[in-house]
């Protein structure tokens, strides 16, 4: 048990001068500045704002600045800051299948309306450093490393866009009767807030979704990895991944007419999975869901492992390993929450500890006397 | 989406929709942009709701169609004015720039009167027209890394 302390004032002080020296590290480097990391470390930005819960690239620059690039702290910075604001209320639901489309692959459709869109992805990358980097004004952009391909101009006036319609995937299987249908249950609720509200178990889609929305991309990697590897026995395909920008509309009380707040860039996941039917219905694939803030398919791609494995009561499967319990996963998720716990055992517990040593020595001392009085009684014994 | 047209002024009949379209390209556009079009003298007017920064709940669908759930949140300031001619403006964004707020709040206001042809309604369709630009450059980059696979036959 933690007991407060006093005292330390001068210490503390002096540590808040210490961690900005330490932050700011070699004065002859230039410093960063917020706006290069919001430019500049894109897919960290990403991760800070899921796992703060708060969309505001600025803001996820400036926790990551202050925390030395410590993703778990800088999400600590944003999930402080939020408390501090008034919520205006919800938005509508983004809609997904009107995304502006970045980046879309499927690896259960080859060719599929509106085409495979690589965009930008380290997949086809061969992971050797790229000096060229290190040496400052040797900017690598359009350096391609093989020039052999003819690669259409984007600045001609006849370069071809996009389709503008990006049917998602799960939504071609379903014209096809194949797909677990999803649709909003009846009147289509409000859905809960964990943040709002205590989560009791079990606990339905909505509060799974949005715990793993702001859960740690860490955790859900390694509970996706274990149901690949049989821990959850999902036979999982990659429908779809789309990254891109929606709008975010939202109806103002005082207005009465839904705003468009502009767009904020997401990252979705539609997993396809192995049937589930009976004698009554036919087989159908089964679904597992990630969506997640900026380009992080990486946790859209977990979450949607995930949420499958969690949808095993739905479907009368058994609930044998982690990634299929839901308070398991959901108690253990969020990172704020884990490292808020595990890194309390820092701080001062000398009162707590103080009990226990005083048991041990205690425990010693009476060990210590019964061993001398046996050692007494034994050579009587041995008479 | 509503950005595709680049003529905010067109359905002046259904004005509603033609104010939510001018909102949206308000809401995209920078601090800089909007300082121009507003120009260097501010039209007198009374602030009703200072900028205001709080959030927005982003709601999300299970497979994109099926239940809602909150994704999380993202913030979003506010600001409402009134002009001399009794008009009120409204601005609602993403992010947390408050003058931003206040200007495109008057923005808002000053197009609700103004005329079909008005200047105005010009410089925001010059702005959704870069919008749009800007839109169609990352789309057709996009388009540049669209693929082919070709299935390999086993023992063909």
């Amino acid at each position: 048990m933690y007991v407060a302390v006093k005292g330390g004032e001068a210490a503390i002080l002096a540590t808040h001068d210490l961690v900005a020296e330490a932050r700011r590290g070699n004065e002859s480097v230039p410093e960063l500045k917020v706006a290069q990391i919001r430019e500049q470390q894109g897919l960290a930005c990403a991760r800070v704002m899921n796992e703060g819960s708060l969309y505001d690239l600025d803001l996820a620059a400036l926790a990551l600045k202050q925390a030395q690039g410590d993703a778990i702290e800088a999400a600590f910075l944003m999930r402080a800051y939020r408390t501090t604001l008034p919520r205006f209320g919800s938005s509508e639901p983004v809609d997904t299948a009107q995304m502006a489309i970045r980046r879309r692959i499927s690896a259960t459709y080859k060719d599929l309306p509106g085409g495979q869109v690589l965009g930008p992805t380290y997949d086809y990358t061969h992971r050797l450093f790229d000096f060229a980097l290190m040496d400052e004004g040797q900017s690598a952009i359009g350096s391609r490393q093989s020039k052999t391909v003819e690669q259409p101009d984007c600045r001609l006036p006849t370069a071809d866009c996009l389709d503008s319609h990006m049917p998602r995937v799960p939504d071609i299987l379903g014209a096809e009767g194949l797909m677990e249908a999803e649709a909003p249950p009846e009147g289509d609720p409000r859905p809960f807030d964990l943040t709002r509200e205590p989560v009791s178990f079990p606990a339905d889609r909505d509060v799974r979704l949005q715990a793993m929305a702001r859960g740690d991309e860490g955790f859900l990697l390694g509970l996706g990895y274990s149901v690949q590897r049989g821990y959850g026995g999902n036979h999982p395909f990659v429908g779809e991944i789309r990254v891109g920008e929606v709008c975010v509309e939202f109806v103002p009380e005082e207005l009465g007419f839904s705003v468009d707040l502009g767009e904020i860039t997401l990252t979705e996941c539609q997993m396809v999975n192995q049937f589930q039917g009976s004698k009554d219905v036919a087989p159908q694939f089964t679904r597992g869901y990630g969506l997640s803030f900026g380009h992080s398919e990486r946790k859209a791609m977990s979450m949607s492992l995930v949420d499958r494995a969690l949808k095993c009561r739905e479907f009368g499967e058994a609930a044998n390993y982690p990634a299929q319990q839901d308070e398991f996963v959901l108690y253990h998720s969020d990172n704020v929450e884990a490292a808020g716990f595990v890194e309390h055992l820092k701080l001062p517990h000398y009162v707590d500890f103080q009990g226990e040593l005083e048991l041990i020595r205690r425990i010693t001392r009476e060990r210590e006397q019964r061993l001398a009085r046996e050692q007494d009684t034994l050579p009587e014994a041995a008479e | 989406m509503m950005m595709t047209d680049t003529d905010p002024g067109k359905t002046a009949a259904c004005e509603t929709t033609a104010r939510q379209r001018w909102l949206a390209i308000l809401a995209r556009a920078s601090r800089g942009e909007i300082e121009t079009l507003v120009g260097a003298a501010l039209p007198a007017h009374e602030i009703l709701k200072a900028p205001e920064t709080g959030t927005v709940m982003v709601e999300g669908r299970a497979g994109g169609a099926g239940r809602r759930f909150n994704l999380g949140e993202a913030t979003v300031t506010r600001c409402v004015v009134r002009l001399e001619n009794g008009a009120m403006g409204f601005s609602y964004a993403l992010g947390r720039d408050g003058r931003k707020a206040r200007l495109a709040a008057i923005l808002d206001a000053r197009l609700q009167s103004e005329d079909a042809d008005g200047a105005l309604l010009a410089g925001v369709a010059q702005l959704a027209a870069t919008q749009a630009a800007a839109r169609d450059l990352a789309s057709c980059k996009a388009a540049t890394t669209k693929v082919d696979f070709f299935t390999l036959v086993r023992g063909a």
